[in-house]
């Protein structure tokens, strides 16, 4: 067998997979938390005040990380959920089924940063605007994931069922990302271009930036410490989880 | 492939394409509900229906703007370029809210004149650091260049 086809098998097992991510966690963990600091202590610090809203546009650095999250973990959960429900991979179950509550906290925060600027800066914390209301709608697809799959008794079937949701839910994420161009919206448009220049100065950039990279590995680190525990539970009668079990209970 | 991944794969791509078609349509279908504002040109075409409630989006007027001495009332212009609407509000104004801001109000025509219940101002997506502005601002008073935006030509 091709070597990376191989790789891509034993990942797949679930008791390889839980020692790769035991190895990896604290990695995770240190260039979040470092990334982190550098990212906060960059944007609240050291970047230049803007011009019209001062001190009060540093919100950016925890409400726009957020935003990209929220559509890249709601993806990343799709992705999971469609390569579980062709191939019944268990690991992609657990992985979309443990990505689902933390990508609904990221869009929490993101709405709650973007009510706080909105007020002060809009004059409102809330409006009905494309943008907005789509955000709320991808809240609320989280939320239903959540909920459908703790509703079904089967773990295996709940992820199932919930992945399948998960995966319909995707149209919402072109609206929510075209939104502000389709539809005349009080949200302003994309400030960081992925093809073109920016529309921020490159002192206020970095940080940004920065900040975007700490939430991908803290969301990996989040994820594979959920996906663990939830393996463990899920292959409970199995002999790789007693012997983790046992070495835990020795260790201790 | 086995016969039922491959079932399964045609079956769940089928749906994807046929929830994507769905949301488009409705998308497209909405394309008028969703319309967040109207711009002054727009309402003097008749896009609004009489006595309608709306929301009316654009740039405030340079040397527009008009508070009373006594109350809260504020008086301005709102232009997008092609057409103008005077507009009354009576309230407190945000933070943002100046000369040649984009500002969105909600309210509905009285005669000629947009009454106003809720100002918001619209922020852009450009961050400029104050350095820069003042930069900025020099060199277009040395080359006598407009400061206002190209919408405002």
């Amino acid at each position: 067998m091709n070597p990376l086809v191989l790789w891509f098998h034993k990942l797949g097992s679930p008791p390889y997979f839980y020692r790769l991510a035991g190895r990896l966690l604290p990695w995770l963990w240190g260039l979040g938390l470092i990334s982190l600091a550098v990212g906060l202590y960059g944007g609240l610090v050291l970047a230049p005040s803007d011009y019209q809203q001062s001190d009060a546009f540093r919100i950016i650095y925890v409400h726009v990380p957020s935003a990209w999250m929220s559509l890249f973990i709601y993806a990343f959960m799709a992705v999971n959920g469609f390569i579980a429900l062709i191939w019944r991979i268990k690991l992609s179950e657990t992985l979309a089924m443990a990505s689902a509550p933390i990508g609904a906290a990221f869009t929490f925060i993101c709405l709650a940063t973007g009510s706080i600027w909105g007020k002060p800066m809009w004059g409102t914390w809330w409006t009905w605007d494309a943008r907005l209301t789509s955000e709320l709608v991808l809240l609320f697809l989280y939320f239903g994931v959540m909920g459908l799959y703790q509703a079904i008794e089967d773990r295996r079937q709940a992820s199932r069922a919930a992945a399948f949701l998960a995966l319909v839910g995707i149209v919402n994420l072109p609206i929510v990302h075209f939104s502000v161009n389709w539809w005349n919206t009080l949200h302003q448009g994309s400030t960081v271009r992925l093809f073109g220049p920016s529309l921020i100065d490159s002192r206020m950039l970095w940080p940004l930036l920065v900040m975007a990279v700490a939430t991908k590995f803290l969301f990996a680190a989040s994820l594979l410490s959920r996906a663990r525990v939830d393996l463990l539970e899920l292959e409970a009668g199995k002999d790789w989880a007693r012997q983790v079990a046992l070495a835990d209970g020795d260790a201790a | 492939m086995n016969p039922t991944r491959k079932r399964r794969l045609v079956v769940i791509s089928l749906i994807l394409v046929a929830v994507v078609v769905a949301a488009a349509l409705t998308v497209l279908a909405l394309q008028q509900n969703i319309t967040y504002l109207y711009t002054p040109v727009e309402v003097q075409a008749g896009k609004v229906p009489a006595d309608a409630r709306f929301r009316l989006g654009g740039m405030v007027k340079a040397g527009s703007i008009q508070r009373a001495g006594d109350s809260l009332k504020t008086g301005f212009v709102v232009t997008d370029g092609d057409a103008e609407l005077d507009v009354e509000y009576t309230g407190i104004l945000p933070d943002l809210f100046r000369e040649k801001q984009s500002v969105v109000t909600t309210g509905r025509m009285d005669g000629k004149r947009f009454v106003a219940t809720e100002v918001l101002a619209k922020h852009d997506e450009n961050y400029v650091p104050r350095d820069v502005a003042e930069a900025m601002a020099k060199a277009h008073k040395k080359h006598e260049v407009s400061e206002s935006k190209p919408a405002a030509q």
